[in-house]
């Protein structure tokens, strides 16, 4: 085929196709998804299995307070990335600042309670199926929670160079796609941890 | 491969050093040679066990044999089994999609280049690693220990106490690391059919290939990660004290088994899909028709998709479940064998009515359909959860899955490799050369892979390192053993064929075969940018369309 | 090719009932109820699988043939047909059905052979797999042998059928003799069930199914089904006592002064191990290790002095004993009836 005349038909007057940054975070989403799934069912199916040690209702307090930072890191998040698009950077700079600071104290709480059970209660991976499965499922999330606060951080330190702007509002938007699921995907340990499996 | 460089003409081009083109392609983000080196890496890995596989058969030939020693052969039927999923189909279906995908839907490259760059070389680590434990898996002054536990690593074989030293762990290490790579190639092709076709094409008007390896996609990322999942706990368990599959400590032994085949079951649908890629354009072009139920075609693989997620526990019909639970997967795994018949009727009534041309890529692609069509069927019997009781962990199992991998994967991979070849590389492979790694390669494949459902039918269990005689399966072990050397001197053919057809073959032009999709609208080999004008089009057909246009598709669709 | 097999599983159907100490182990030649049921299933699914690939095979042969191009036929098109969606209808709708029908047969065998009651006379034995032996235990009748089952015929009139619990001292492993049932597994942490009812005497084969360390392969299975006479008389004599012979001190002394009843076990002495087999009355049976090799002397002496050139991988250590030693440890084996 000569490149000189176009050989195709005419093409559509409209042609729009979804922005490949957002299939492809929710492309990574649904894998991530089906890998949590699966230290849910293990968790769930251990329930009451464990032959010794701590039981979780003996060692388990319930993180509200930090659930609820790390639920609102969501909501400042998604005011961040809606500040960005209206070209609000100052706005977006200081959501994104306090999406990092939630972010990260509640991976402060999740350290505090881990320090407590392994050193008050005696609960590590392999004290019994409890263990092995709660510190792995949390461990997951939070393993989740850190990559995503790094990343998080990286855009912060250009944004304080200046250099994030109404530009850069979509690639934001993906990250903070990624963020909503990492915040989701506690709702659900939360149910499965702290509600159904005591 | 040739240069990258365009040839204009009346200019010189001086030669590249070497080391220029080697950089050239280590560096490389064009889905065309990141292809290339999928289909290459893994064409050596089906070389390497190939040779385990005939390792195998000579410790079988006779009962007692003394060719290898248990463990040997143990770890043989190991690395065998995952070298073949992992890093023999896989690849090599990543890498034609790789390849075919962008140039059939009209796009540049694949929508994220490096990522696709990144998951390329971290399946090759996998690869990489697994093998090192050759050398590793007992520490630099003990003798390399490669995996023993078999592909599936059940457990409790795979814990510390019953498998020790790092053998196991190269295993779960390799594909862990192949995983991710795997992961980021299935999203690169779902964010490249979804956002980077060209104008004209709606989801409707895509080759089926694009569709298949849509499918694909989809499933890689529902499915490999509950072998990520799985793996991470086997790994706790042998390195942090977890208790996962202890079943000394309340563990199960069935979970494992439950996550292993969540991933294994739609694993094989993951590798037989782009196959049914593979013929739902060959076939047509050969045939000289358009694929025959187009939507139907789109729709039994959607259904196909979502089916074989519910049945993966017909791998478990030996373990135990209860009558209801093995009612339910024999239930679910007949009916996924329903939108898979369809599609062999279907590419039956393409072929009806049709001017078939016996050229070889059509010739592997017949093979296919009479292979998948008896897979299929003893598939079926393996379905039905009381005959499977006999049936599964003999022979028969080997023989069936066998059937649909190499008499499927295998053959379908052959007739992609013969057909898109000279798109890729600008030649023709040789059609007597091809003739005859066919017809060796199917008398070899019938040979060995009829007969070796009867030692199954007389109790011969899987992965045993010799057997007693008198037991009826002599002569036949016998026999299985020669026709894998048949099909061996088949393989060297086809290698043969592909080296000296890419220095001396007849040059190929744009479109040798007559076809009817986007990549034969362009020189073989393409220009790295794919194609000069971005193309549009108003049917599922466009070349035809060009072709015809008189009659074009697009009246009709 | 399905055709092909089945004459051959006929032939080796009829060779196998013809001479049963054979060791065909045909699936095809049932001869318990689990496994009729199985292959009468079994019979019905290739019928309906064998039409579908003569009429699917005979199509595509056609096909190739009647459509094959001609030189003739060079440039032009045949009719471009898109699709019909009548015929896709019919090879949707007929499959479903075939789906259907084959479903149920199955479930009706499923349901037969799992969840068939125990009844009175069931002779209950517990198998308990292990590293690459099989442990027997009856409870109710006080016996504990391995490898070689042990078990009456069943009269279908008043049927003593045997009922298996499947227990594993550790890796999984899997119970499969072809011809009286179907396999099923032995996982630790799991107890599975299976019964079987064989309906003639005579030994049946089998071995491990489910790959279970080195030496899967050797983990054979030997079932003899006796007559209700010499059942009675095998099980009085396997809950006898062990055999007290004072000509053999010598050898039970090294046998209780090694390591070997640290694994082993012999009924009424200090001997109570029981990583591995009861050998209280060794001598009542065939084979030693596990089928993988004969029960003669000098098979004995060489598995104790070197059980890697019988089973390499085995977990029985090499026990280095002096010749002396060797020759004193077999004798007291060779009392042990």
């Amino acid at each position: 085929m000569s490149a000189m005349a176009n050989p195709f038909p005419e093409a559509p007057t409209t042609w729009s196709l979804p922005d490949r940054g957002k299939v492809a975070m929710t492309g990574l989403i649904i894998a991530e998804s089906a890998i949590f799934t699966i230290f849910v069912v293990a968790y769930l199916f251990y329930v009451g299995k464990s032959l010794s040690g701590p039981t979780p209702s003996e060692v388990l307090e319930t993180p509200i307070f930090y659930t609820i930072c790390l639920l609102s890191s969501s909501l400042t998040i998604h005011r961040a990335a809606k500040s960005l698009a209206r070209d609000r950077v100052g706005a977006f700079l200081g959501l994104w600042l306090l999406t990092i600071a939630l972010g990260g104290l509640f991976l402060y709480g999740t350290a505090q309670e881990w320090h407590r059970m392994i050193y008050q209660h005696g609960l590590t991976i392999s004290t019994n199926l409890f263990g092995t499965t709660y510190y792995s499922l949390v461990g997951l999330h939070g393993f989740h929670v850190t990559a995503g606060l790094v990343m998080l951080l990286v855009v912060a330190i250009f944004a304080l160079a200046g250099r994030v702007r109404m530009q850069e509002s979509r690639r934001v938007e993906v990250l903070a796609l990624y963020w909503h699921f990492v915040d989701a995907v506690w709702v659900v340990v939360f149910t499965v941890v702290y509600v159904l499996g005591r | 491969m040739s240069s990258s460089a365009i040839t204009i003409p009346g200019v010189q081009i001086e030669d590249k050093p070497w080391v220029d083109t080697l950089h050239e392609w280590v560096t490389t983000v064009d889905h065309k040679r990141l292809g290339v080196l999928y289909i290459l890496y893994a064409l050596l890995f089906l070389v390497v066990a190939g040779v385990e596989a005939l390792i195998i058969r000579i410790q079988l030939m006779f009962p007692h044999n003394h060719l290898v020693s248990p463990q040997v052969f143990n770890r043989l039927f190991t690395m065998h089994g995952t070298t073949m999923v992992f890093f023999m189909g896989m690849p090599i279906l990543f890498g034609f999609a790789n390849y075919l995908v962008p140039l059939m839907i009209g796009a540049r490259d694949m929508a994220f280049p490096r990522l696709n760059a990144f998951s390329f070389w971290l399946s090759a680590l996998g690869g990489f690693l697994f093998y090192f434990s050759l050398v590793g898996a007992n520490g630099l002054y003990g003798a390399g220990n490669a995996p023993d536990v078999g592909w599936w690593a059940y457990a409790p074989l795979t814990a510390r106490a019953f498998s020790a030293g790092h053998s196991t762990d190269y295993w779960a290490l390799a594909l862990l690391v192949s995983g991710f790579g795997s992961i980021g190639t299935a999203i690169n092709i779902i964010a490249t059919i979804l956002c980077m076709r060209c104008p004209g094409m709606k989801l409707s008007r895509m080759p089926l290939l694009a569709w298949l390896n849509l499918v694909m996609s989809g499933m890689v990322l529902i499915s490999v990660s509950p072998l990520t999942a799985a793996q991470i706990m086997l790994v706790i368990d042998r390195y942090l004290g977890g208790h996962f599959f202890d079943t000394q400590a309340g563990g199960s032994a069935m979970l494992w088994m439950h996550f292993f085949w969540i991933f294994g079951h739609p694993e094989v649908y993951i590798l037989i899909i782009p196959c049914f890629a593979f013929m739902s354009e060959i076939i047509p072009v050969f045939s000289r028709k358009p694929i025959f139920g187009y939507p139907v075609m789109v729709a039994a693989t959607v259904c196909i998709g979502f089916v074989s997620m519910s049945v993966w526990a017909h791998h478990m019909f030996s373990v135990g479940m209860n009558s209801y639970a093995n009612s339910f997967f024999t239930i679910t795994t007949m009916a996924v064998g329903v939108p898979t018949g369809i599609k062999i009727f279907n590419w039956l009534g393409t072929m009806w009515g049709g001017r078939i041309q016996f050229k070889v890529p059509m010739l592997f692609s017949i093979g296919f359909l009479f292979q998948f069509l008896i897979a299929g069927l003893t598939g079926v019997m393996l379905g039905s959860a009381a005959f499977a009781s006999q049936l599964t962990l003999s022979y028969f199992v080997v023989a069936h899955f066998h059937y649909t991998l190499v008499g499927g994967v295998v053959f379908g991979v052959f007739a992609a490799i013969y057909y898109w070849y000279p798109k890729i590389t600008g030649r023709m492979l040789n059609e007597t050369l091809g003739k005859w790694h066919f017809w060796l390669f199917v008398i070899g494949f019938h040979l060995t892979f009829d007969l070796m459902h009867i030692p199954g039918l007389l109790g011969m269990p899987r992965r045993i390192y010799t057997y007693e005689p008198g037991r009826g399966w002599d002569t036949l072990n016998l026999i299985i053993s020669i026709g894998a050397f048949i099909q061996a001197i088949a393989i060297l053919a086809f290698v043969a064929n592909l080296i000296i057809s890419y220095l001396k073959g007849a040059k190929a032009g744009n479109d040798p075969w007559d076809a009817w999709t986007l990549e034969w609208s362009i020189s073989s080999p393409p220009p790295p940018y794919n194609f000069a004008t971005v193309p549009t089009v108003a049917s599922r057909r466009p070349l035809w369309d060009l072709k015809h246009p008189e009659d074009p598709d697009s009246r009709y669709e | 090719m399905l055709a092909l097999l089945f004459l051959f599983m006929a032939t080796t159907a009829v060779a196998a009932l013809a001479d049963p100490s054979t060791g065909i182990t045909n699936i095809f030649a049932p001869a318990s109820t689990p496994a009729k049921m199985v292959t009468h299933l079994s019979v019905f699914v290739l019928a309906i699988t064998g039409i579908i690939f003569v009429v699917v095979f005979t199509l595509l042969v056609y096909s190739i043939i009647k459509f094959r191009g001609r030189a003739v036929d060079a440039g032009r098109e045949p009719a471009q047909v898109y699709g019909s969606t009548q015929i896709e209808l019919a090879w949707t709708i007929i499959p479903i059905l075939i789906v259907i029908v084959l479903f149920l047969a199955t479930a009706r065998a499923i349901h037969a052979v799992q969840d068939a009651p125990e009844p009175a006379g069931a002779i209950e034995v517990t198998a308990i797999g292990h590293q690459y032996w099989w442990e027997f235990r009856y409870p109710k009748l006080g016996v504990v042998t391995a490898n070689e089952l042990h078990i009456p015929v069943s009269d279908p009139a008043n049927p003593t059928p045997t009922f298996l619990t499947l227990l594993s001292a550790d890796t999984d492993h899997s119970f499969w003799i072809p011809e009286l049932a179907g396999k099923t597994d032995l996982i630790p942490n799991h107890p599975n069930g299976m019964w079987m009812d064989p309906l003639r005497t005579g030994i049946f084969l089998g071995q491990c199914a489910q790959y279970c360390g080195v030496q899967h392969a050797k983990m054979l299975l030997r079932v003899s089904v006796d007559s209700p006479a010499d059942f009675a008389a095998w099980v009085r004599g396997q809950q006898q006592p062990a055999v007290q012979d004072a000509s053999v001190t010598t050898g039970r002394r090294v046998f209780e002064s090694n390591a070997c009843m640290n694994c082993h076990a012999v009924g009424a002495t200090a001997a109570n191990g029981r990583f591995g087999p009861d050998l209280t009355h060794l001598m009542s049976r065939v084979t030693i290790a596990s089928g993988a090799a004969t029960n003669t002397p000098e098979n004995l002496r060489l598995w104790i002095q070197n059980p890697d050139a019988i089973k390499p991988g085995s977990l029985m250590p090499a026990m280095k004993l002096s010749d002396s030693e060797l020759d004193a440890a077999v004798s007291y084996m060779e009392t042990l009836r």
